[in-house]
């Protein structure tokens, strides 16, 4: 599944028994936008998720790669308590906090058809790298 | 993935002799046409597993093994804590305690024929399934403590079941040492509307009838002979287990350099047994796996209620309830000595010989009933835990059929709705509340359980004793 083949977009790529959430951006905080769609894009198709409620978020890690894992975590934490889907991400990144309002609506079953909810992000496949085009990626697989 | 990676040793174990940072061999089990389908991955795995520290034996792969977290899916490693172990949360894996339980119904297939339908709505009208389903139960602070202590026996005693499901339970339906403290406000927060829910993606209620028995003496010690009908809910500790092992795993990641230990692959994430952090997993570990013996419990009361209502002439009791994704302390004979060992199974069953103590009573002559769970549509299986068992892996053997396909492909290859009206044809039932969660677990999306089942029995893990089919499928 491809949102688009511009410098910001998102993927899923195969993992064996789950699903693999990629993201690219121009900076490290779209790459992280751009993966939190692709988490999204996993349950439902992101378009079909209105924007109309916010919840914030924050989190910090020292390394990249972990603070990728807490970003997802905390949309997934988000998406279980609150039993909502998210489908529009205001992030920004101090080096190593970050702190985000998520958009979305509560889980509708007849508008969303919810594939699968997600357990949790992975250390599986996690990278955060800029390439040497200076796109930023940021991805791992996700639990389901 | 080529057999020149491996040491035959017989038909159906392959060994990988120690190279590298490995400190005890790899050995999967398998048939060749398996070894062939499988995962290079499970081999890169396995041999990651082998590394860790204070590990015995050798790291074992079933034969349903699949590329996982870390540890492949169906992975058995056992530590000894003495020697510098390791605890594992990427070990046990996201969905602590993951298993499945199988009702006798007392009915036989042409008994149900006519109310089937009448039974899947029934059925799908009481057991939460899928995304955001939530189920009638709050808990308090003080019941989820309750719950979290006292397991599958908590909720025999809130009214979800009788006694007689408890002795026919894994630790007798309650996981001692279990500590609560240790489980956070997060994980706590994510099971507060999940108590008897069901979950998505494999997991399951089958209403199935069973079509073969293999072995006669045994099944009927199990109490089943063809053309019963029996009930098998696979499912684990929803949101408050995902949160425990997302939350341990990131700690373990982080901790484990000032444990001077090297992961090979970071979703190893593990700590010394003997440190705090270890300590604190362990207990909030056990509390999870009380909360899905909780929830399996709660799971088999609603069924019970669904059937009064359908067809009250049927009498559910508990044939048996095994978890998959565990760490457990276990004594295994090693080289003529008794050890106490932390024994890790991802994707994996324990599968206690005839006369074990920790089997019960009117089961232990037979060995422990190792509960199979196919891919949609297909077929489940009944096994028993055998003498040799122990020897081989540590008691273990497979879980279920494993993955052959990716979600994404399989949702590339067939539609929910095609697959629901196929099985239809098939005279079988689908209630799913999402029909692209149908099309990711088609069953051709996964390996055929019939070849898996095979090779644990000739490998001697366990011994096949009856086949399985569905009827009704109450999907998440």
């Amino acid at each position: 599944m491809k949102a688009d083949h511009r410098a910001q977009h998102w993927e899923h790529f195969e993992h064996g028994a789950d699903i693999g959430v990629r993201g690219y951006g121009d900076t490290r905080a779209e790459a992280f936008r751009q993966a939190a769609m692709a988490l999204t894009a996993v349950v439902t198709d992101p378009a079909r998720v209105d924007a109309s409620q916010a919840v914030s978020v924050a989190c910090e890690a020292d390394d990249d790669e972990v603070l990728l894992v807490d970003w997802l975590n905390a949309i997934i934490y988000e998406m279980a308590t609150r039993e909502m889907l998210f489908s529009r991400f205001d992030l920004r990144l101090h080096d190593h906090r970050l702190e985000a309002s998520l958009f979305g609506e509560a889980v509708d079953t007849a508008k969303h058809h919810p594939a699968v909810e997600i357990k949790g992000a992975t250390f599986t496949q996690l990278r955060v790298v800029q390439n040497d085009d200076g796109i930023w990626l940021a991805q791992c697989v996700v639990d389901v | 993935m080529e057999l020149e990676l491996f040491q035959q040793h017989s038909e159906t174990r392959w060994e990988i002799a120690p190279h590298g940072a490995m400190r005890v061999p790899a050995v999967i089990y398998a048939d060749e046409g398996l070894i062939r389908d499988m995962d290079h991955k499970v081999y890169e795995q396995i041999c990651n597993v082998a590394t860790l520290p204070g590990i015995v034996g050798a790291a074992f792969a079933m034969p349903d093994a699949h590329w996982g977290y870390g540890f492949p899916i169906g992975g058995v490693a056992a530590f000894d804590a003495d020697e510098g172990g390791v605890i594992s949360a990427g070990g046990v894996g996201f969905d602590i305690s993951c298993g499945v339980r199988t009702l006798h119904t007392g009915l036989l297939s042409q008994d149900i024929l006519p109310h089937k339908q009448a039974l899947a709505e029934a059925l799908y009208a009481r057991i939460p399934a899928g995304v955001g389903s939530t189920g009638n139960i709050r808990l308090s602070h003080r019941e989820m403590e309750a719950m979290l202590r006292g397991g599958a026996r908590w909720a025999v005693e809130q009214g979800y079941g009788e006694e007689a499901d408890l002795v026919r339970t894994e630790e007798q339906g309650c996981m001692a040492d279990a500590r609560p403290e240790y489980v956070s406000d997060h994980a706590r927060q994510r099971q507060r509307r999940e108590m008897g829910t069901l979950g998505s993606g494999n997991h399951y209620l089958e209403v199935q009838h069973v079509t073969r028995v293999y072995d006669a003496r045994i099944a009927r010690l199990y109490g089943i002979e063809e053309g019963d009908v029996v009930i098998s809910i696979h499912c684990g500790s929803r949101g408050l287990g995902h949160q425990i092992g997302t939350e341990f795993l990131r700690e373990m990641v982080v901790a484990a350099p000032q444990h001077g230990i090297h992961l090979p692959d970071r979703e190893l994430a593990c700590a010394p047994i003997h440190s705090e952090v270890g300590q604190r997993y362990l207990g909030a570990m056990r509390a999870g796996i009380n909360c899905a013996l909780a929830n399996r419990q709660i799971l088999t009361h609603l069924a019970r209620e669904a059937f009064a209502a359908v067809l009250p002439e049927a009498r559910l009791s508990l044939l048996y309830d095994v978890s998959h994704n565990t760490c457990k302390v276990e004594e295994h004979l090693i080289d003529g000595r008794r050890r106490r060992l932390f024994v890790h199974r991802k994707g994996a069953t324990r599968a206690l010989g005839p006369g074990h103590p920790d089997v019960p009573p009117p089961l232990r002559d037979a060995g422990q009933p190792v509960l199979i769970g196919g891919s949609m549509g297909t077929a489940s299986y009944i096994l028993a835990g055998t003498h040799e068992s122990e020897e081989r892996a540590f008691s273990s053997a497979c879980h279920g059929a494993g993955r052959a396909m990716s979600r994404h492909k399989a949702t590339k290859k067939w539609r929910g709705r095609a697959l629901v009206d196929e099985l239809a044809g098939r005279g079988i039932i689908v209630r799913s509340p999402s029909l692209h969660g149908v099309a990711e677990e088609a069953p051709g999306a996964y390996k055929d359980v019939s070849k898996v089942v095979e090779a644990a029995d000739r490998a001697g893990l366990a011994k096949n004793v009856a086949r399985l089919e569905p009827l009704v499928v109450i999907k998440g």
